[in-house]
């Protein structure tokens, strides 16, 4: 258990902030970081990069037969979601009819209970993305 | 390096194994493949399988199976690359007799399935994936291939019914094939009516899980007819990866792995996809087989589909493919599943594939895919003797 918890801890920065890397280098903005640039291969430390949240659907699917741990919120729908800075990104959507998401759909990110594990475990919370909402004029 | 080829063949019929566990399948495709070959006594034992020890509670897979075999003593160990687990294997045997510091070498795939049936073994499959980056987000093996296919579908204009041919053509094949798990053929309406599983991904869309293992011996060519009339020489052998997960590739709709490990078996053969005479892929789901026929080199991107509407994967087509009923109708035991390819690639090319047979079938190709998309193996074999 306490292994567990250290495991989920050290990825508090991507699950709650986004905060990927961007490569001093060649200027590739990174999402989940890396040790080594996965365009050009530069392996010098790679400065953080707060990716802004913001994006739009890739593409989506439903899932109805969930595994372990997920089976209270399913059926659930999962995306790819294209961030406006470049990287694809897997997540939930939330908030949404499943029937109301379409491709190219402008979503942002939102943090959420991602995976409970039974009445005493951990609960995981981490990103998801939501519709964008509208401007307010 | 030294040539090497394929002396003997073994399987288990593909399905669900409830009185025989993960080491007797695995004997019983060795101990097929050693009499086939007629051996007695092998160098080296390669295990693949992916999901023995989130399933049966067992690691240390190649000493467990070498034992039990009969063969207590050899170098004997477990290769894991997901669902490319048992063409990873067979490479590695590959390469031990290449390179000549093994003559006799067993490759077996493995895999049992039934002993975890539900939300762990869905767990298990998922492992396949980034474990801190897909799979946390309750991402399954199923859904990663449906985000792969509905933005095919878009991109392309591709409607799903156009992938049903993939799974006729595999069902029709596994008709004749007494191994397969389904041999019940689907026409197009049970295709476009069946239940959805993630949309688009539909029942008839999928590969089921299975129990079962297979296995062949491999030997140096030059001491192949000590042993066999019908060797099946290695001609090409081919490992490439891509990223672990499908978020971080340049374009999700490409396996480059499939082109990059294809294109380096073509190489080594000295030929082309055109002389291929039949392609054994990993058709996990109807998507999958339509990026492999592109990346391979068998249609244009976006096309992978207009081979099946045509007819062309069918026996009598351009380019046969699941010609002994594929993932889709022999059944998908992970692990397993890039060695049952082999198996059935060598009985073509020997002439054993019964009312499968490929017509004077030359060279086949196999394409084994662990993960979606992230490892793929592919082999090209030929007939020795004519």
């Amino acid at each position: 258990m306490t292994t567990e918890i250290a495991r989920h801890w050290r990825l508090n920065s991507q699950r709650y902030q986004l905060v990927g890397e961007v490569c001093p280098k060649c200027g590739v903005k990174m999402f989940p970081p890396r040790d080594v640039c996965m365009e050009c291969a530069d392996d010098t430390r790679q400065p953080d990069f707060q990716f802004s949240g913001r994006g739009e659907v890739y593409s989506f699917t439903t899932v109805h037969n969930a595994p372990e741990g997920y089976q209270e919120s399913a059926p659930y729908t999962v995306a790819l979601v294209k961030l406006e800075e470049g990287p694809l990104i897997t997540a939930q959507l939330t908030d949404v009819v499943n029937s109301e998401v379409e491709i190219g759909m402008p979503v942002e990110m939102v943090t959420r209970k991602l995976r409970a594990q039974g009445e005493e475990g951990v609960i995981i919370y981490g990103y998801k993305f939501r519709p964008r909402l509208a401007v307010a004029g | 390096m030294r040539d090497v080829s394929i002396i003997g063949i073994g399987q288990t019929p593909v399905g669900e194994h409830w009185g025989r566990s993960l080491r007797h399948l695995a004997y019983d495709a060795v101990a097929a493949a050693m009499r086939n070959a007629n051996i007695e006594r092998a160098d080296a034992l390669y295990v693949g399988n992916m999901l023995s020890g989130e399933i049966s509670g067992q690691s240390h897979l190649g000493t467990l199976i070498a034992d039990f075999a009969g063969l207590r003593g050899i170098e004997a160990v477990k290769v894991e690359a997901a669902c490319a687990s048992a063409a990873a294997a067979f490479r590695q045997a590959y390469i031990g007799v290449a390179s000549g510091l093994q003559d006799i070498v067993i490759a077996v795939g493995v895999e049992k399935m039934t002993d975890d049936v539900g939300t762990q073994l869905s767990a298990g499959l998922a492992g396949a994936a980034d474990a801190d980056y897909e799979v946390i987000h309750g991402i399954t093996f199923v859904a990663l291939n449906a985000l792969i296919m509905k933005r095919y579908m878009h991109e392309y204009n591709v409607a799903r019914e156009d992938f049903a041919g993939f799974a006729i053509n595999a069902h029709a094949n596994a008709a004749a094939n007494n191994n397969a798990m389904f041999q019940n053929p689907i026409t197009k309406k049970d295709f476009v009516n069946c239940g959805v599983v993630a949309d688009p991904v539909g029942l008839l869309d999928a590969s089921p899980m299975a129990d079962g293992a297979a296995a062949v011996i491999l030997c140096p060519t030059e001491q192949a007819r000590e042993f066999t009339d019908n060797a099946i020489r290695i001609k090409a052998s081919a490992l490439a990866t891509d990223t672990l997960s499908v978020h971080d590739r340049r374009d999700p709709l490409w396996l480059q792995a499939a082109e990059d490990s294809s294109m380096r078996a073509y190489k080594q053969a000295g030929i082309g996809p055109e002389d291929i005479d039949f392609f054994e892929l990993h058709d996990a789901f109807t998507i999958m087989a339509a990026l492999s026929l592109e990346a391979s080199g068998f249609a244009q991107r976006g096309h992978g589909t207009w081979l099946a509407l045509d007819g062309e994967i069918t026996p009598e087509g351009k380019i046969p493919i699941s010609t002994r009923g594929g993932l889709k109708a022999r059944g998908h035991p992970v692990g397993a599943t890039g060695l049952y390819q082999i198996v059935e690639a060598a009985q073509q090319l020997r002439g054993e594939a019964g009312n499968n047979q490929i017509k004077n079938a030359a060279l086949g190709m196999t394409q084994n895919i662990g993960g979606s998309g992230a490892t793929i193996v592919t082999h090209i074999f030929e007939r020795v003797n004519q």
